[in-house]
């Protein structure tokens, strides 16, 4: 098995601060490495160590087979690298944005117009190409960033954060590049802080808090790690929300929460399903919904960190993540309930 | 898409080849005039400052300072020249500073490219505008009555540009500085305006030395504006040029020495 990126041990401080406290992971060739952590983690230190722009203080990082610090040089001429703001010039169209990397890049003129031509038509901007980028809306420019990262055909993509700022509708299409990318054989690195652009994406995750690696293996590994299964239900009525939270509370244990009208609990003991089944029934309960389902990322991340991935302020576009504080008195009152 | 990987040769040792380089280094420059073409305004926007302040002396000043406007215009452009010169150079520092606070240097410093060719290419550009600046004002002067005199010239004029290249190349690394260290491109044109203003205004620009106080002409003597639009008057106006095109060009010698150092490690630092 080849590794397209490496890192061992890890380390970087900026004035003090420790960014890296000593990082080591792998990247298999051709597969997409999430790197996932919350703001301030280290996750973009360790994208710009991999990319030849920040030296490291310790440890050893080799990208296509050449260290980073030694062999700087050929490891540019390996990869492509989307920051998280659009590193393109607004004053620039389109075109010209990708013929400037692809004439730094020494393609010959007629060449790197065609493939500038050929990366607009891919990434839906071949209208726009004559446009100052300075009109493009923010999903356009990071299209048009993501292009400007594959002019020379890198093996190796780096993407810090691709998706940050984008509406649900452009970060669809990001994804969607992507996935196209790695079908074509591109090993990608990609930074979020979006646990379900990190679900969806990535081969394996890394997750990573104050400069270190926490937890890492194939999403599925992760979820599972963090207690298997949950447990959720969803009355018919609304009012019976209370009655059955402290049914369930009873039967699952205290880690019961609510979120919005479900109740979920992980699932310990197989045996749970049916006792919760058996004690509806004899309340004489209706449930809307009743299911299994494997725990969620942002579970899993909660459970790692003992904080949210993101600021709660930021949750909200997500349904379900964790519980609120209404959930957790409600379920306060309902345990109380006899 | 692996196997069709484009790769431009390096040399042995992993290095941009030097010819690459320079090549590199007119893309960039590239870059920075390209944009002019589509974005006309962008001319103007180097240009409304000389022109303003050549009808603004003129017509304002002219009268008084001189008996009429036409005698202080032909006093005077050389010294609006140079001081749009040193303006102008701080787009150098503002454009610089926006491509690395806009995470632009970390595309390009990702690419096998040279590490100076973003440095290198756009005070290249920025040398070019100069140019540009300088003739747009002669002609604009022209067309209000300054007339080329001195005895050489066109070849004074071709001389006057030639300084004007020369210093405003040592003076472009002061802003490559500037532009590193400062945070935002905002904070450049605030240090710009407090520092340049008074460095153009105490000195023979727009007025002569020996109506200022004596203590203040202790330093206008000094003062590089001085010698660089005594050497212009003297290119195309008539009057002194060996001494004050020399100090001119042992002042961007001066400039070069202490700038540049101090630029490239800055540069070095942060890019």
């Amino acid at each position: 098995m080849t590794y397209a990126i490496q890192a061992e041990d890890l380390t970087k401080s900026f004035k003090g601060t420790q960014a890296l406290a000593g990082i080591d992971l792998a990247a298999r060739t051709g597969s997409v490495l999430g790197l996932l952590g919350p703001n301030g983690a280290g996750k973009t230190t360790a994208v710009r160590i991999f990319a030849t722009l920040v030296r490291p203080d310790g440890g050893r990082a080799t990208v296509a087979g050449h260290d980073v610090v030694r062999e700087a040089g050929r490891v540019r001429s390996r990869i492509g690298l989307t920051g998280q703001y659009a590193a393109v010039d607004e004053n620039l169209t389109g075109t010209e944005n990708l013929l400037l990397i692809g004439r730094l890049l020494g393609i010959p003129r007629g060449g790197a117009r065609a493939r500038a031509a050929e990366l607009l038509e891919r990434f839906q901007l071949s209208d726009a190409g004559g446009r100052a980028v300075k009109t493009y809306s923010g999903g356009m420019r990071r299209r048009l960033d993501l292009a400007a990262s594959l002019v020379g055909r890198p093996e190796i993509l780096f993407l810090d954060e691709p998706t940050t700022g984008l509406d649900p509708h452009s970060r669809g299409e990001v994804w969607e590049m992507l996935r196209g990318l790695v079908a074509e054989g591109v090993t990608a690195l990609l930074t979020t802080q979006y646990l379900d652009e990190a679900d969806k994406l990535a081969d394996e995750i890394v997750v990573i808090d104050k400069g270190r690696v926490i937890a890492d293996g194939t999403p599925d590994e992760l979820k599972s790690a963090a207690g298997g299964q949950v447990l959720q239900v969803r009355p018919l009525h609304g009012e019976d929300l209370g009655a059955v939270a402290a049914l369930v509370a009873e039967a699952a244990g205290p880690q019961t929460q609510i979120e919005g009208e479900l109740i979920t609990a992980p699932v310990m003991d197989p045996a749970l399903m049916p006792a919760v089944v058996r004690s509806l029934d004899h309340e004489g309960i209706e449930v809307g919904e009743l299911a299994l389902r494997r725990s969620s990322l942002d579970e899993v991340f909660l459970a790692l960190t003992g904080h949210r991935a993101r600021p709660e302020s930021a949750a909200g576009e997500d349904a379900g993540v964790g519980v609120g504080a209404e959930g957790a008195d409600a379920l306060a009152g309902a345990e109380r309930v006899p | 898409m692996t196997t069709t990987a484009f790769t431009q040769p390096l040399t042995k040792k992993g290095r941009v080849r030097p010819g690459n380089g320079v090549r590199q280094t007119g893309t960039m420059a590239w870059r920075s005039l390209v944009s002019v073409k589509h974005n006309p305004l962008e001319l103007i926007d180097y240009s409304i400052t000389p022109i303003m302040f050549v009808f603004l002396f003129t017509y304002v000043f002219g009268g008084q300072m001189a008996g009429s406007p036409r005698e202080y215009l032909q006093y005077a452009l050389p010294g609006i020249i140079v001081q749009n010169t040193l303006f102008m150079s701080m787009y150098t520092a503002m454009s610089l500073n926006s491509d690395l606070t806009k995470g632009v240097f970390d595309r390009l410093r990702s690419l096998p490219i040279a590490r100076s060719a973003p440095l290198f290419g756009r005070i290249t550009a920025d040398l070019a505008k100069q140019v540009w600046a300088m003739v747009l004002m002669i002609g604009l002067g022209a067309a209000l009555g300054f007339r080329i005199t001195a005895g050489a010239g066109v070849t004074g004029f071709l001389g006057a540009v030639l300084l004007l290249v020369v210093f405003a190349a040592a003076v472009s690394w002061s802003a490559v500085l500037i532009g590193m260290l400062a945070g935002d491109p905002e904070k450049v044109q605030v240090f710009a305006f407090t520092l340049i203003f008074p460095i153009t205004f105490t000195s023979s620009a727009f007025a002569r030395v020996e109506t200022m106080p004596g203590w203040l002409q202790s330093w206008v003597d000094v003062n590089p504006v001085t010698h660089l639009s005594d050497a212009f008057r003297g290119l195309l106006v008539g009057g002194e040029v060996a001494s004050p095109v020399l100090w001119s060009l042992v002042w961007a010698a001066a400039i070069a020495a202490v700038f540049i150092p101090l630029a490239m490690r800055a540069y070095r630092s942060r890019v």
